[in-house]
């Protein structure tokens, strides 16, 4: 509203409510950016009875948005009125079954129904390839940033650490990570690279570096694309059921996206890569839809492909094309039909491949956390797995408290106006607090593979210090593997990874939600990992110090190797990333493609379930729907219950002091009387009756629709004048001599409106909403009936073409 | 083999190669374990596929004849391969698309104004009531390009998809940056 009362935005106009509507018209021809928007007006929620979202369960049935269906439409054409998923994929039924029964008409048409159908694999084939080469991308160019921290390659700048040493000849275990061509910045700056004066330098350019990239990140954020910030599927899961938020999967948001994930990931932060290549991915996705005329002028499918982009996402974050559809499946899609499953399989599988082939990291690994062991898993073990399930589902739901109370914080504080100084002050604490612990230093994903890691003899790192146990120094032979008690090297990790891990759980916290994209998958698994490794170690010297105990007696006698710590950081980092976003079958198919674990599916579901248990008993929503009801999306939740029973007729409009219901008349209005009625209310649609005497329903027309028709009337039809009729019926009567001729708006009508009755229970009308992705729906009185014996028949009869008879002719 | 370009910079002298082809992108990595008073080792070689084994790549072999076969069949050799010129492309890139962005959005914030100021005059910037506390210049510079009807279409329509643009921008973040919701 401010922005219509600023003289020098729009010159010219005089009506405020008009402007929406002939704004998008007249701009349609040179703008670009509305063509990789999924269309629609920006959505205005400025009503000035702004309940607050948070805590008020109810829904407008008349202002659900003012977005109409502005899928691109020139100036001369009419909008599609029916672009919710059902009535969206009954228009493109129609027009398939046109090409159909085109195609056997002539060569020509049966080529066009080929590559019609032809075209949505096509595309789902581009969307894997675009996702799979820009996460490629993502990945080099995050492990290389990431490794800028620490120092530079001397024989090629673009080389990372690992990259640098490839070629190099030290052999000894202690060296394996340092060569002469890769140099620390204390090395490159003062020549030495031990002491205080080396350790002060690295600490030093360590926080230089990550204050830097912090600092792009969110300044690029704030200047190009502000909706590039923050994960991404709470938006795209409340743009999948239908609702339209115009620019969030434009170019300039995947430009950035792209960008500043790289930066914000190697800045050191305690975030993630996951939840913003899926947005990545959807960007994608919708931005090719604009290369087919069938996805680029209908909504519902276009929705599909997102849920299919949004399969793509994970599968490219994880290499998990399985766990991908599958978390498309349950987390992100409001609508999900058979077709799309395999279409999103096929999408992620090219994705996955198009990653593999571009192999980013020099041993064909596609998978991120691939573990060798196989070691098999006692009965008993089952105790501490359920037990890693309950810290999981208590973290989650903390997590979920404590991250709602800061994002609170940040939109009604003074915390909030400085974006910029927040983002600064986190990454500078997180280097500060992070650098000394080495467990901390390295970045999530690195930690999580060290953890799941099982000490193999190949291994040198802190966390396999134990102490070699005599038998095997001499011959060589029997169980290297065996359990061993702790040495020294694995009690300091042991207490370092206690401290990393009381530090992630509150840095994690302040830093999800902060203006740069993150994710929250890796820090919950890191979390996760932590623990499970620690518990692992745990039982592992409990078993071996007690191994004459009722418990270990059995199963594990010394010199066996039964306990496997790796096992206990994979149970847990599935655990808590179950508490986190409550995911279930996704999240087990994703960690045993990660992990190539196949042996290990029951200890992942035990702590699963367990955690989801858990955490669901404290509050039922997930991190996303949590995020979602903070900003207020309308997003009908589908685990939502009513607490009272209530009536269809105690929720609609109008209601008792309401003035009533504003309608159409089919034939006997003019063009100023409607005018005047649309510009006096805000409804975005009116229904269409027969008389003012008797309100039988018609269909429902939609605002815009009838602004931009009366407007292009207006212009492009002769004799249309404010004194001409409106009329929506199909045969009109002949005008008057001198009368102006009449309007036929039957076009624009949707003749086809859901109704429900005024005494349908509440439940089963959401449950409607819920299922048909409506915005809408008239409540109505009774004209006839339809039973499934009549469907069945009519499907019979069908191929016998019959013409659509006028109801009333019936 | 590759020809090398020496630059010298300030504080770090580098050297940076235009590798041409590199043949070093494959090796064959042994890793094996302690073995009696031998400590672990690390070997690295650049062979192919078939030659990748502990005969091959293990040099020199640590042990003595007959204890040569007991200490291979503890190593264990992987083949690994990569694509230097993959990664050089790719930082490249992202390099000079981070650039480029930095470089744009300098020029929008500074110099437009700037220039816009010097080419109309400081009379002609109309501060309108809403961007009083708003300290971008991206606002007010349509105010100026609606005035000027001079210019040729071409330019006049970029202008315009430009100035819409930094509308679009500015409105996504008032709502992201100072109300905190997505949707205006």
């Amino acid at each position: 509203r401010r922005r219509m009362e600023n003289p020098g935005y729009r010159s010219g106009s005089v009506d405020s409510l008009r402007h929406r509507p002939s704004d998008v018209v007249v701009e349609d021809d040179d703008d670009d950016d509305e063509m990789v928007d999924i269309a629609g007006a920006t959505l205005d929620f400025s009503n000035t009875d702004d309940d607050p979202p948070l805590g008020s369960g109810e829904y407008f049935v008349e202002r659900g948005s003012r977005a109409g269906s502005m899928s691109g439409a020139g100036p001369g054409r009419l909008v599609d009125p029916l672009e919710d998923p059902l009535p969206g994929k009954s228009k493109d039924r129609d027009r398939h079954r046109e090409i159909a029964n085109k195609s056997r008409q002539s060569t020509v048409a049966l080529l066009h129904s080929v590559s019609d159908a032809f075209s949505g694999w096509l595309l789902m084939l581009l969307v894997g390839l675009m996702s799979g080469a820009l996460a490629g991308g993502i990945d080099i160019a995050a492990h290389w940033l990431t490794d800028m921290k620490e120092g530079l390659c001397l024989v090629g700048f673009w080389f990372n650490h690992e990259h640098c040493c490839w070629t190099s000849n030290e052999t000894t275990f202690q060296e394996r990570d340092r060569c002469p061509q890769w140099q620390s910045w204390a090395e490159i700056m003062t020549g030495t690279s031990e002491g205080a004066l080396a350790y002060f330098v690295n600490y030093l350019m360590f926080l230089v570096w990550a204050l830097l990239f912090a600092l792009l990140a969110v300044t690029l954020v704030r200047a190009f694309a502000p909706y590039a910030c923050g994960s991404g599927i709470p938006e795209i899961k409340t743009i999948l059921s239908g609702f339209i938020i115009r620019g969030y999967l434009g170019k300039w948001t995947l430009i950035i996206k792209t960008i500043t994930l790289v930066l914000a990931v190697s800045s050191g932060l305690s975030l993630g890569k996951e939840g913003p290549l899926v947005h990545v991915a959807c960007c994608c996705a919708n931005i090719l839809c604009h290369l087919f005329t069938k996805y680029r002028k209908n909504e519902a499918k276009r929705r599909e492909v997102l849920s299919a982009a949004a399969a793509v996402g994970v599968s490219v974050a994880f290499g998990a094309p399985i766990g991908g559809v599958l978390f498309s499946l349950e987390e992100v899609s409001y609508y999900f039909p058979l077709k799309t499953l395999w279409r999103s399989f096929f999408a992620a599988l090219v994705a996955a491949f198009t990653l593999r082939s571009i192999n980013p990291f020099g041993n064909s690994r596609l998978v991120l956390f691939y573990v060798e062991f196989h070691a098999p898993w006692h009965l008993v073990e089952l105790g501490p797995f359920i037990l890693l399930g309950i810290f999981g589902g208590l973290w989650g739901a903390l997590f979920i408290r404590a991250n709602i109370a800061w994002c609170r914080i940040r939109k009604s504080t003074r915390l909030g106006h400085y974006p910029v100084t927040e983002v600064l002050v986190v990454t500078a604490l997180t280097g500060m607090l992070a650098y000394p612990n080495s467990y901390t230093r390295m970045g999530g994903a690195e930690l999580i593979s060290e953890l799941f890691n099982d000490c193999s003899l190949l291994d040198s790192s802190q966390l396999c210090g134990y102490k070699q146990s005599n038998s095997t120094s001499g011959a060589g032979v029997g169980n290297g593997l065996a359990d061993r008690p702790a040495g020294v090297g694995l009690y300091a990790a042991l207490w370092q990874l206690a401290l990393a891990l009381v530090f992630k759980m509150m840095i994690t916290v302040i830093t999800f939600g902060m203006k740069v994209p993150s994710g929250l998958f890796i820090p919950s698994m890191a979390v996760g990992a932590i623990a499970g490794r620690l518990l692992g170690v745990g039982m592992e010297q409990l078993a071996y110090y007690n191994h004459d105990s009722a418990i270990f007696r059995g199963w594990c006698s010394p010199g066996a190797d039964c306990i496997t710590p790796g096992l206990y950081a994979m149970v847990g980092a599935a655990a808590c990333l179950g508490g986190v976003t409550r995911m279930t079958v996704s999240l087990v198919v994703i960690m045993f493609e990660l992990t190539g674990g196949l042996e290990y599916i029951v200890p992942l579901m035990a702590a699963t379930m367990t955690s989801k248990w858990v955490a669901d008993a404290f509050g039922r929503e997930g991190i996303y729907e949590a995020h979602i009801r903070l900003n207020g999306y309308p997003f009908l939740e589908p685990k939502e219950e009513f607490q009272h029973s209530s009536l269809t007729a105690d929720v609609m409009r109008p209601r008792r002091s309401d003035p009533p219901l504003a309608v159409l008349t089919q034939e006997g209005m003019t063009v100023e009387e409607v005018e005047a009625l649309v510009e006096s209310t805000h409804y975005s649609g009116f229904p269409v009756v027969v008389s003012q005497d008797s309100h039988r329903l018609v269909g429902f027309v939609l605002r815009r629709d009838l602004l931009i028709s009366i407007d292009n009337a207006r212009k492009r039809q002769e004799g249309v004048v404010g004194a001409s009729q409106v009329v929506f019926t199909e045969h009109s009567p002949a005008p008057a001599d001198d009368a102006p001729p009449p309007l036929r708006l039957r076009g624009i009508v949707d003749l086809s409106p859901f109704t429900v009755t005024d005494h349908t229970p509440m439940d089963i009308t959401v449950d409607i909403f819920r299922k048909l992705g409506l915005r809408q729906c008239l409540v109505t009185k009774l004209l006839g009936i339809i039973t499934k014996k009549d469907i069945l028949k009519h499907m019979a009869n069908d191929c016998q073409q019959r013409p659509r008879l006028h109801p009333l002719q019936l | 083999m590759y020809t090398c370009i020496h630059v010298s910079l300030k504080n770090a002298k580098s050297l940076i190669c235009d590798l041409l082809q590199n043949s070093e992108d494959i090796r064959c990595k042994c890793i094996c374990p302690p073995y009696r008073d031998i400590e672990g080792q690390i070997y690295k070689q650049n062979v192919s596929l078939k030659d990748c084994n502990c005969l091959h790549v293990v040099e020199p072999m640590p042990v003595d004849g007959k204890d040569v076969e007991a200490y291979c069949l503890r190593c264990e050799c992987k083949f690994e391969e990569r694509s230097s010129a993959t990664i050089k492309v790719t930082i490249i890139m992202y390099l000079s698309i981070l650039g480029l962005l930095l470089l744009y959005m300098v020029y929008l914030t500074l110099l437009e104004p700037m220039l816009k100021r010097r080419l109309f005059g400081h009379s002609q910037l109309i501060q309108s009531d809403d961007d009083v506390g708003d300290q971008q210049p991206f606002a007010n510079a349509h105010n100026v390009l609606s005035h000027s009807h001079s210019r040729p279409n071409m330019l006049n329509k970029v202008e315009h998809a430009q100035q819409r643009w930094r509308r679009q921008v500015q409105e996504q973040r008032k709502s992201v940056f100072d109300r905190h919701v997505v949707l205006s």
